[in-house]
């Protein structure tokens, strides 16, 4: 599968990410708008939070507007998505992402945006065995 | 799993309809929660109407269950019978109904005068046809008179557009017209979710405890899934009136649907509850992956599960029937709920069972359940402990569209019968009708669905059947009355009430019959000794009840109020209530409707739609002390075999409660003794609960409490006051 590594030891919590993703999805540079969050973690050091491809949230959708694709990313489907949030309280590390006043919600889908302008590294787009 | 494409010829069902009327309407958005309008359809005229919701209406009854009753009380007298042509049948859900955000928000209220008690029956049932139903433009539905040919009602919830047809080759039972019917009105596979069905099946037309079925396509399994509307022979009205199924379809949902005036915190709120089922479930109620047959052993150990017709609690077979069976049973790690937005998750199947009997033997079907009132009445209290008989029941039950409970609190009745020589091989026509006997009770079911036989007598309930026997069979009346296990005509649902006297309270001081939906007490009474008084015991027959009836007034379901609770949940002022969650539904109900409700509105919208109900009874010549009475099984033992397995209990009771002394009595002595104790101690619950309601002795709503909760209705007055 498909994934966004990352490495929060070599963040330097320059947000450059969140702006790429969230100008990139919703044409807006907005954290609550990216599907990487950094957040601060201590002096000096930051936490990344993002989708793993876990698939808890594929078992979780009434719809099944959750599906893993080809890569073994796991894609929502807009069209199908009847906005109740199962999936953002399911998914075991909090990146089923929304934001105030959205409907439908976001996730990482490992496109290496945001990895390619990380100044430091601390992103790589990565394929594990399933 | 197989999918369904040309299992049926649906070009040639379609070629039999013959369109009867089509109607059009305005399509507009629901807001805050409301269409503001329902839907008049008469059967005989095939006149189809909106009707403007009043602003008065919205006050006083709210939604759900409130708008049923009250189309209802306008449509009958006092002189309508469950078949006259007046009697209608109400689907209606509420203001909060159909968000996709808050689990359990998906129910629809479902009411008719009841062939069983002649009074006003309602029913909570999943599914998506009330959701669909509001989002196609109608708060409620009410169908009257009667069609002199099968139809079905078609509703488009997009196009705006209403048919009824006459619809001659579609099945009757309902897993194979449900599936029928979401292929016809389905363009395509992925289609089929936008399509709900109503419908009965065979067995309505010949029993008195028709249920209907209400479905929603399951795409995992891409099959209908069937939740029912059970209780009180709704499905019976269903088919006497001639309605084949009842489709809806609407496509369009989204979260904001209802157009709430506050998106974020219904979001929030519905978030936050998500989280806690998600995270807790697994150590409390285990609702995700068993549902609610994770009672049985609990029921079980508690003495509380009812086995050979309500006379005792437990029975060491019962192991066969628990939890971890289910769980096998059922099929793991998908999303069952019935309706979307419903983490709790816990309307679980069991896929590819083939059945052993009836006109389906060697079929593998999807089997919808059972739940824990379908294992209590239909496999421990006839004592059937073998839980693929209980399946095959339950299955055959819902496309039969028959009452689980009522089904099985029969089954009991009869059996019970049979062992006291009441009735016998002879009179069941060559059914074999001794306990666990399960091969001879599904005979008996399916000559209910063939409309023959001694399934005509059993399919009318305990209360036919005990003036049946007697009559018929010279069989002592006082005895058959003691072991019938119904109250205003409705077969009791499936926990012991002997040891309760809240409990017994719970299920007989009720509107519309012993349901276990308006108050479940046994362990606040019995098992933690928190109620002790007749005083705080009406006190939770006051406000459990009316609290309740609030899920109907809103399209909820009661599950997620304390199927699960928040963790800190027991430290907090009576936990029992669950406080918040209560907070929840006050926020996303302020949230949705953009009113300022607290939690006192709360309880009074309810106690209007409560007292309305109980006048509405009154109405129909019942609804006064007398019908509130339970038999005698309910409260205590009746035979000295029942005495004995507990005996050590009882003597403890005469002892220490009349200050009788056992010793050197006769057990008949002793169940007289007692009886007399316990029946007094109802007739003094009575009283006090009562007191607590505002209602008079009798048991008639005062004009000073309908005028305090402000249900000061001229109509209602003037009715009270004939009784007061
Ligand atoms: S959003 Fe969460 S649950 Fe879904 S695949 Fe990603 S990490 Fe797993
Ligand atoms: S919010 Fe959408 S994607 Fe998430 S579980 Fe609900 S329907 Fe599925
Ligand atoms: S808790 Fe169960 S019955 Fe209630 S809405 Fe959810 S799935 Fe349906």
């Amino acid at each position: 599968m498909k994934y966004l590594h990352t490495f929060a030891e070599k963040c330097n919590g320059c947000n450059t990410c969140m702006s790429v993703c969230s100008q990139l999805y919703f044409k807006v540079d907005d954290p609550e708008k990216s599907a990487i969050k950094v957040s601060a973690a201590g002096k000096n050091s930051f936490a990344l939070s993002v989708c793993n491809q876990c698939r808890v949230c594929v078992a979780e959708c009434p719809t099944a507007a959750i599906t893993v694709n080809k890569l073994g990313v796991v894609m929502i489907n807009k069209t199908l998505c009847i906005n109740c949030l199962a999936c953002v309280a399911a998914c075991p590390t909090d990146v089923m992402m929304t934001y105030r006043g959205g409907l439908v919600p976001f996730k990482c889908i490992a496109c290496d945006a945001c990895a390619k302008q990380c100044p430091t590294g601390a992103l790589k787009i990565e394929v594990k065995e399933d | 799993m197989s999918t369904n494409e040309a299992k049926y010829d649906i070009e040639k069902f379609k070629k039999a309809h013959k369109i009867l009327k089509e109607f059009s309407y305005e399509l507009k958005p629901v807001v805050k929660g409301y269409n503001d309008r329902t839907l008049y359809i008469n059967l005989a005229t095939l006149e189809i109407k909106e009707k403007p919701v009043p602003a008065a209406m919205k006050k006083k009854f709210i939604g759900g269950k409130g708008f049923d009753l009250k189309l209802l009380w306008d449509a009958v007298s006092g002189s309508t019978r469950w078949d006259s042509p007046e009697n209608e049948i109400c689907i209606a859900t509420g203001p909060i109904a159909g968000n996709t955000n808050y689990p359990g928000s998906g129910k629809s209220l479902v009411t008719t005068i009841s062939p069983q008690t002649g009074i006003p029956i309602d029913s909570n049932v999943g599914g998506h046809f009330g959701p669909y139903l509001k989002f196609s433009g109608f708060d409620a539905m009410e169908i009257q008179d009667k069609s002199d040919r099968d139809v079905i009602i078609y509703i488009d919830g997009n196009q705006g557009k209403i048919q009824i047809f006459e619809a001659p080759l579609e099945a009757l039972d309902s897993h194979v017209l449900a599936e029928q019917l979401h292929e016809m009105y389905a363009a395509n596979e992925r289609e089929k979710q936008h399509v709900s069905v109503v419908s009965a099946g065979r067995g309505s037309e010949h029993a008195w405890i028709g249920c209907l079925n209400f479905s929603y396509w399951d795409k995992r399994r891409k099959l209908p899934r069937l939740k029912q509307a059970g209780r009180g022979g709704i499905g019976t009205v269903f088919r006497n009136k001639k309605i084949k199924a009842l489709v809806v379809k609407y496509s369009g949902l989204t979260g904001k649907s209802n157009n709430p005036v506050d998106l974020e915190t219904l979001q929030k709120t519905g978030l936050k509850l998500h989280k806690e089922i998600i995270s807790l479930d697994d150590k409390q109620c285990q609702m995700r992956t068993i549902g609610t047959a994770h009672l049985v052993e609990i029921m079980n150990d508690y003495d509380l599960l009812p086995t050979k017709n309500f006379r005792f609690g437990s029975h060491p077979d019962a192991v066969k029937l628990a939890s971890w069976v289910w769980k096998k049973y059922f099929t793991q790690n998908v999303p069952d709920g019935c309706w979307y937005g419903c983490t709790m998750s816990c309307a679980h199947g069991v896929d590819n069972f083939e059945l052993k009997t009836g006109p389906y033997k060697g079929h593998k079907v999807l089997v919808d359940g059972p739940e824990y009132e379908t294992v209590g009445g239909c496999g421990s209290n006839p004592a059937i402990f073998d839980p693929d008989a209980v399946i095959e029941i339950n299955f055959y039950c819902d496309t039969y569209g028959l009452d689980t409970i009522s089904f099985g609190t029969l089954t009991g009745f009869i059996m019970d019968c049979y062992e006291n020589g009441i009735l016998n091989k002879e009179r069941t026509g060559g059914l074999e009708m001794t306990w666990g006997n399960w091969r001879a009770a599904l005979e008996m079911m399916h000559q209910i669905a063939r409309g023959e036989g001694f399934g005509l007598v059993a399919g009318k309930g305990v209360k036919y059947m005990q003036e049946y026997f007697a009559k018929e069979y010279g069989a002592d009346a006082q005895f058959l009355k003691d072991i019938g296990m119904h109250g205003k005509g409705l077969e009791q649902s499936e926990y012991q009430s002997k040891e309760s006297l809240a409990q017994q309270g719970g299920y007989y001081l009720t509107n519309k019959g012993p349901q276990h939906d308006e108050a479940w007490l046994i362990f606040m009474d019995m098992v933690n000794n928190q109620i002790p008084t007749f005083e705080k015991k009406a006190e939770a027959l006051h406000y459990f009840p009316v609290f309740r009836t609030w899920f109907s007034l809103q399209g909820l379901c009661k599950l997620p109020w304390n199927d699960v609770e928040p963790a800190d949940n027991a430290e907090q002022d009576e936990p029992n209530k669950v406080p918040a969650h209560v907070q929840n539904y006050v926020d996303i109900y302020n949230a949705i409707t953009g009113e300022k409700i607290d939690k006192k509105e709360l309880m009074l919208q309810s106690e209007r739609v409560y007292n309305f109900q109980r006048v509405f009874n009154l109405k129909m010549g019942h609804g006064k002390r007398p019908d509130d009475y339970p038999p005698y099984r309910a409260m205590g033992p009746v035979t000295a075999e029942e005495y004995e397995s507990r005996a050590e209990r009882y003597d403890k009771a005469l002892q220490e409660k009349q200050n009788i002394n056992p010793q050197g009595k006769s057990t008949e002595e002793k169940i007289k003794l007692l009886r007399q104790y316990r029946e007094q101690q109802y007739e003094s619950l009575i009283d006090a609960v009562f007191k607590r309601r505002g209602w008079s002795r009798d048991g008639v709503p005062t004009v000073e409490h309908l005028k305090e909760i402000g249900m000061d209705l001229p109509e209602l007055i003037e009715l009270v006051k004939k009784h007061l």
